[in-house]
């Protein structure tokens, strides 16, 4: 039996989250390779579709990383981004598939450490959660 | 603008749960506005189908178009090329856009992903509110130009009643007491003195209870 | 103008008009009506008999109307625009008639959200000051709102409800005005618990020569114990009650409260029918109509005047 590896996608905002993961990597704080990073320049322009669209292809889990609440360097993109979150929250729980696999957390540029434990907790998550239904199906599909 | 909501999902997956192939079309007017039914809505709710399926082990083929309107001919004639593949159509238009695919489509299936509300207009970003009842004998003017038809819970015309309670309506505190609105406007206007002018009883033949209604321009009908 | 309704006869001779009121049953029970109505026997001048009172479904206003008209008692048939449109208005209006029942109050009605069945669409053909106009229509020109011509045009007393609590206060003398001018021969307030607020909207109402126009009757409820007190208080739509009287209340053991109510509500209508242009009491003692009779008694209202 396979080991299941989540493959976890991270929007991570280019002033804050982004800056934070570099950070951990020249700390050599290690972090899994599971997590995969999309730089972006705000957490704010992290649509819905496109949360939907990493489960829909496949991704186990989605994070959505933005700056402090009142850092933002847009002002308020990432409070924008924390109510979008919650909207595709619902939506998956209306389609039946668990809301716990998207998640906002927010950081500062210098939280190195914050953003590998976020990295390393949420991947662990993931695996207990088990594959993306989604996906498990596509795979199945494939192989039959 | 006409608003409305996205319907439950199980009740969109519902309908369409032995199709194979559908053809999602949504609107670029009224629902694009209250986002509801516009290229966006119409792309997340396409994922989020497709992602119910595929975890039920069923294959969904999906097209999406956005239409620039679907209350007009000309406009849902453009999906006439697509319609052929598939099974059924989902419209994320209103009622009206709906009931204009049927019309013209007629050996097609052809269901609604929204529930239309309201004529209403937009109070604050994501905040949209009832104005317009559509009583078809606009009284705006009597009323410092603030609609009891469809804004009173009871369409009082000579209104408030006893449950005005701190400019509230009895039925929620989320909904103003129009009569204090109006009150409050004819007082700005200077105008209070109308209060007491009596609105006589309404003539409701000219609404929605006097039958289905139609207008015909004959110097623009073909 | 001028009815058959008694109550109209005692006010116009002069006397202080009291009313009383009868909730009908949630069901087919006719022997409930006559209970409550049995109760109130001598102590009234009429009887309001409540029109699905809170949007809850009851038996009509008019049919338990009917069986006060053969227990020989006077109803005030009590009509909301929730229920019904103009025509069944009317069809009742003249139907009631027929049957002796001379007296009515126009009401709006309370939303259908707060009944038993909210899912109901709410009929609102016509609002309160309206259906004033229409029955007076009916019995002044003997017209049908429509108007048409009516065989038989029934001669309504015409009442209206007023309310010196609900906001906006300063539309409140205003609102009373025009249902007057609708036609409004008497009106039955709100029960009044905050003295006060009544007594500056009575000064407005005088100011503007209304209490000659329409004979005010002021409301008042005896509170049955301090629970129904914090209830009024605080769950009903524009009532005031001060804290003053909660509290009163709240000083009596359980077992005492009762009569504390019914000592409150003696007090309260002889400073009622102190203040000038208030011409009657409006006694609704909701399910306690066996209170009526005491606290018509020691008010002084005992017995009626024959007319």
């Amino acid at each position: 039996m396979e080991e299941f590896e989540p493959v976890v996608v991270a929007f991570c905002c280019h002033y804050c989250a982004y800056t934070a993961a570099d950070m951990a990597g020249s700390m050599r704080l290690n972090y899994p390779a599971n997590v995969k990073i999309v730089r972006v320049p705000c957490s704010g322009k992290v649509d819905t579709i496109h949360m939907m669209k990493s489960l829909e292809r496949g991704a186990d889990g989605v994070l959505v990383a933005g700056c402090l609440d009142g850092d933002c360097h847009f002002k308020n993109g990432n409070t924008k981004a924390a109510k979008r979150v919650a909207f595709v929250q619902k939506l998956l729980q209306e389609i039946g598939i668990e809301p716990e696999r998207l998640t906002m957390v927010t950081m500062s540029a210098g939280m190195g450490t914050r953003f590998a434990k976020i990295a390393n907790e949420f991947t662990e998550e993931i695996r207990k959660l088990g594959p993306n239904p989604v996906g498990a199906a596509r795979k199945k599909q494939v192989a039959g | 603008m006409i608003t409305a909501e996205r319907k439950p999902m199980a009740e969109i997956i519902d309908s369409i749960d032995d199709c194979r192939r559908i053809l999602l079309v949504g609107c670029n007017e009224c629902v694009t506005v209250c986002s509801a039914g516009g290229r966006k809505e119409v792309a997340m709710l396409a994922s989020a189908l497709q992602m119910d399926f595929m975890k039920r082990g069923k294959t969904l083929e999906l097209s999406e178009m956005t239409l620039e309107r679907q209350c007009d001919p000309e406009y849902v004639e453009q999906i006439a090329p697509y319609v052929g593949q598939a099974d059924a159509v989902v419209s994320m238009a209103c009622g009206c856009g709906v009931q204009e695919v049927v019309r013209r489509f007629r050996d097609k299936r052809v269901y609604p992903a929204v529930n239309t509300k309201f004529m209403g207009a937009t109070e604050r970003p994501g905040v949209w509110a009832e104005r317009c009842h559509g009583c078809g004998n606009c009284l705006l003017g009597m009323t410092g130009g603030i609609c009891p038809i469809a804004r009173c819970s009871k369409r009082l015309l000579n209104g408030p009643c006893g449950g005005s309670s701190g400019g509230k309506c009895e039925v929620s505190e989320d909904i103003d007491c129009v009569w204090q609105l109006i009150w409050d406007r004819l007082k700005e206007l200077g105008i209070e003195d109308r209060y007491e002018e009596i609105i006589m009883a309404k003539d409701w033949s000219s609404e929605r209870g006097g039958g289905p209604r139609r207008i015909v321009r004959e110097e623009l009908a073909q | 103008m001028n009815t058959e309704s008694v109550l109209e006869k005692v006010m116009k001779a002069g006397h202080v008009g009291v009313t009383g009121e009868c909730g009908p049953p949630r069901g087919a029970m006719p022997d409930k009506v006559k209970e409550k109505a049995e109760l109130l026997r001598g102590y009234v001048d009429a009887v309001n008999v409540t029109d699905n009172q809170t949007a809850m479904v009851r038996m009509s206003s008019f049919a338990a109307g009917m069986i006060l008209r053969q227990m020989e008692m006077q109803p005030v048939l009590q009509m909301v625009c929730r229920d019904r449109n103009r025509l069944a208005m009317q069809a009742d209006i003249i139907g009631a008639y027929s049957h002796g029942i001379n007296t009515m109050l126009c009401l709006s009605g309370d939303h259908m959200h707060f009944g038993d069945h909210p899912m109901a669409s709410g009929v609102f053909d016509l609002d309160s000051v309206q259906l004033i106009q229409m029955v007076r229509k009916m019995r002044d020109e003997g017209k049908f709102q429509g108007g048409a011509e009516i065989k038989g045009a029934p001669k309504m007393f015409i009442g209206a409800a007023a309310n010196p609590f609900a906001d906006p206060f300063e539309l409140r003398v205003a609102r009373l005005a025009k249902k007057i001018s609708a036609g409004a021969d008497f009106i039955q307030t709100q029960c009044i618990f905050n003295i006060e607020k009544f007594e500056k909207w009575m000064e407005g109402v005088r100011e503007r020569g209304l209490h000659k126009e329409t004979f005010i009757m002021a409301g008042v409820t005896p509170m049955k114990s301090v629970g129904a007190a914090r209830y009024m208080k605080n769950k009903v739509p524009g009532m005031d009650v001060p804290a003053q009287l909660v509290d009163r209340m709240a000083n009596q053991p359980k077992e005492k409260q009762a009569q504390e109510g019914i000592d409150i509500c003696v007090e309260t209508i002889k400073r009622l029918l102190d203040i000038e242009g208030v011409s009657g009491v409006h006694i609704m003692a909701i399910e306690w109509e066996s209170a009526v009779p005491e606290i018509v008694e020691r008010s002084g209202l005992y017995p009626r005047p024959e007319v």
